[in-house]
């Protein structure tokens, strides 16, 4: 392969120097450290040693040439050595120029970036207008002489009350801790370490030592059996799985982080029960039927059956006020409020969950529109926090996918999901005073997940059959 | 133990490393038939002779620089510049020369000075007799800075300074000299270089201080826990370069609020750099930003007695710095 040598830098000041005469020829063999040529520079005259053995392919420059440092000056052909590609190999010179560069950071700096002193003081003169470039530097770089407006002050004092400190966001990403149902005792409220602390020791207080560190050791654990999985925790594992040719590495999107986040946290601090009815939706799968062509003429939104199952949700939510809760560390909360969220699928490898607000308020045109609203801006990324956050219960709905059984996993802090799955046509039994007969029937299942620390299969069966029986009910009186 | 003031404590830290070691010698403009315009090196002449506490001319260049040659030939010397506002016709000799001797002679000579520099505001003392320079020194490596505040300390750190091979800059602050005393061990502890502090636990929040800020911040830091319940942790780095960055860092991990007070001016400080090292280190534990108090970057230390509370860091500033911190 060919290696070329460049000009040394002979001195601190040389930038540059003049091939006085050529020791060697084109075609000769030289050794590493041969005298290759005589350089002249304005500070010393000196034989310039070849920096590798190898067979002189070219000299690049003529005698009484003055070159720059780090020109290419001869070509050498080098034998046995592969791989070392576009950077040239010639040792010395780059070498020097390198330790230049990193001891002198403020003069490397210099040729790409500002220096310190250079901008500063401009900046601190009336801005100079032009380019927005300088606009957006000026007033950070100025410190308190150039960006001293009553706005950047403002809107600082804003962040602060509007921002939790790196250790409370920490500590609330440790503990699976929603931050803002913290109660915080800062300046303007902000939520402080030590509230975050408090409310976390007071909800560890429920557990015995010994059980914490076992699910402590139980989440830390690396197996795979486990239910930790290692990009639960989002941060680089210690160990990395073996990455074959033609794998593909990708790394996590600040979405998939968050998913990932939530879940795991999900999985660690509550323990998922887990339940399911058959719905047979018969009448309700007659009503879509008949309604849809209208009410999509009508109302301009399609009609599916995700509406009929939030309002069921909503409603029953209301009698079994014990799903819609939150576990709180030594106590339970009981939501008023009844937003529920609907896990949005978003097909690149993310999945959102926006949030009807008070959806017991709602009829069924009501919701249709609410959740065709949601699903739309969800997927145009046009959600903004308010629409994702301050949910009290989650509806999943695989069913859309064609999934006929499934085991959500709860939308952490809150008590219980429901998934509901594709209404599909099965022979059941239907019992009837004249004898029992086959049938087929529209069938739909329902699953719910809970926290099995706020309630228990009882409440949560009979929540599910409330459901169940009000969509086994439809009658259709909010459609038409 | 024996109830020392500063000055004595520094005074019995270099007679005894003088009766040790025969090659510990002073130099320095007053230092011999004086004793020293503080007086803290009073009898030593008496009792070692001339030749070992030697009276210089107002010259700090030549006090640092036959220090550092005196040192290469064998000896210990232990210079006091008077004043360290009058240190800047000896900085080019301390850190040009005394700190890179080592280096430049690829180890073959090694410069064990200790050059002693009373700093710190004092009433009156305004543009000559007032200024805290130690951040000047702690940008060169080479040098040791050590800066202590109470009398064992400084006993202490003087003893492991004047056995250091290394060039130490040892500042003693003026203000402290007769006001701090407390009680010393017989014979004097030997206090490592390079190793802080904490001089009050607390869960709250951290102060990092030295000087006479040190000492208001112990007394602020009682009173916010008998007035508000707040438990501030005081730390002192002792030596300021190179700072014991875990004992600092671990505090302020601790607490998650800091607070970095000195009287040097503000500006490139070595609350500057403690600033910076909290920031980056325990940002993930930071319940609040770094704050710093010191003195603004105007020329000099005022001789207006209003002039001068306002360009100090007192008592007040501190008390309302940390009640920010606690509540933020």
């Amino acid at each position: 392969m060919v290696k070329p040598v460049t000009m040394p830098q002979l001195g601190e000041s040389v930038t540059e120097g003049t091939i006085v005469r050529w020791l060697k020829a084109e075609g000769d063999e030289v050794e590493a450290d041969e005298p290759l040529c005589e350089v002249d520079t304005d500070k010393v005259n000196a034989e310039i040693p070849s920096p590798f053995a190898g067979r002189i392919e070219r000299l690049m420059v003529s005698e009484g040439t003055t070159v720059d440092v780090g020109t290419e000056i001869v070509r050498m052909a080098v034998a046995g050595e592969t791989g070392e590609g576009e950077e040239p190999a010639a040792e010395e010179a780059p070498a020097e120029e390198a330790s230049e560069g990193e001891g002198v950071a403020a003069g490397a700096s210099s040729r790409e970036w500002p220096v310190a002193g250079s901008v500063a003081q401009p900046v601190a003169q009336p801005v100079t207008g032009g380019d927005g470039r300088g606009e957006r530097t000026a007033p950070r770089v100025g410190g308190g002489a150039g960006g001293g407006n009553g706005r950047a002050a403002a809107s600082a004092e804003e962040l602060k009350l509007g921002r939790s400190s790196p250790v409370v966001r920490r500590l609330a990403a440790e503990h699976g801790v929603e931050i803002s149902s913290i109660p915080g005792t800062g300046t303007g409220g902000r939520v402080t370490k030590k509230d975050i602390e408090g409310h976390v020791g007071a909800r560890d207080e429920y557990f015995p030592p010994g059980v914490r560190e076992e699910r402590e050791a139980f989440a830390a654990s690396p197996e795979p059996e486990t239910a930790s999985p290692r990009e639960a925790t989002s941060e680089a594992p210690a160990e990395r799985v073996a990455v074959h040719g033609g794998d593909r590495v990708v790394e996590l999107s600040g979405i998939r982080r968050a998913i990932a986040n939530r879940m795991s946290t999900s999985k660690r601090e509550a323990p998922h029960a887990w339940s399911m009815v058959e719905v047979d939706v018969t009448a309700l799968a007659a009503l879509r039927a008949r309604e849809r062509g209208s009410f999509a003429e009508r109302e301009g939104v399609r009609l599916t059956y995700l509406p009929f199952v939030v309002k069921a949700v909503a409603e029953s939510l209301k009698e079994h006020p014990v799903l819609n809760s939150v576990w709180d560390g030594d106590r339970i909360v009981l939501r008023k409020r009844i937003n529920i969220g609907v896990a949005v699928d978003l097909e690149e490898g993310a999945l959102i969950v926006p949030v009807i607000k008070d959806a017991d308020e709602l009829n069924i045109t009501g919701l249709a529109r609410r959740i065709d609203d949601l699903v739309m801006r969800a997927r145009g990324k046009r959600l903004d926090t308010g629409d994702v956050s301050g949910g009290t219960f989650t509806v999943n709905n695989p069913g859309a996918l064609g999934s006929v059984v499934s085991t959500p996993i709860i939308n952490h802090p809150q008590a219980a999901i429901l998934s509901t799955e594709a209404a599909v046509k099965r022979p059941v039994v239907v019992e009837d005073p004249a004898g029992d007969a086959i049938a087929i029937r529209s069938m739909m299942n329902l699953e719910v997940s809970f926290d099995h620390r706020v309630l228990d299969g009882g409440a949560a069966l009979r929540f599910l059959n409330a459901v169940k029986a009000r969509l086994e009910d439809a009658d259709g009186r909010d459609v038409v | 133990m024996t109830t020392k003031s500063l000055l004595q404590a520094i005074h019995d830290g270099l007679a005894g490393e003088m009766r040790a070691d025969e090659t510990v010698m002073v130099l320095g403009e007053d230092v011999g038939r004086a004793g020293g315009v503080f007086r803290v090196t009073e009898g030593l002449q008496e009792e070692f002779g001339e030749y070992r506490v030697m009276d210089t001319p107002l010259a700090e260049s030549l006090i640092a620089g036959a220090a550092i040659g005196l040192s290469v030939n064998g000896m210990r010397p232990v210079a006091e510049i008077q004043f360290a506002d009058f240190i800047p016709p000896a900085f080019d000799q301390i850190v040009s020369e005394a700190a890179r001797f080592y280096y430049r002679s690829g180890g073959a000579y090694y410069v064990p000075i200790t050059v002693r520099v009373p700093y710190g505001v004092v009433p009156g003392g305004a543009l000559y007799h007032s200024q805290s320079v130690e951040a000047w020194f702690c940008n060169t490596p080479g040098l040791k800075v050590v800066a202590p505040t109470y009398p064992a300390d400084a006993e202490g750190l003087l003893r492991s300074a004047i056995r250091d091979p290394n060039p130490v800059v040892f500042f003693e602050h003026k203000r402290c000299y007769r006001l701090l005393k407390e009680e010393v061990p017989e014979g004097g502890a030997v206090v490592p270089v390079g190793k802080a502090r904490i001089h009050r636990a607390g869960t709250d929040l951290t102060v990092v201080s030295y000087g006479f800020v040190l000492h208001q911040a112990l007394e602020v830091a009682e009173k916010l826990s008998t007035e508000h319940g707040v438990e501030a942790e005081v730390v002192e780095p002792l030596t300021l370069y190179p700072l014991d960055r875990g004992t600092i860092v671990d505090s302020a991990k601790k607490t998650g609020k800091v607070l970095v007070a000195s009287e040097a001016n503000l500006t490139g400080s070595v609350s500057a750099e403690i600033a910076a090292v909290v920031a980056r280190e325990a940002f993930e534990w930071l319940d609040a930003p770094v704050m710093r108090l010191g003195a603004p970057d105007v020329p000099t230390a005022p001789f207006a007695k209003p002039l001068l509370e306002s360009f100090m860091p007192g008592a007040e500033k501190i008390e309302a710095a940390l009640l920010e911190l606690a509540r933020y």
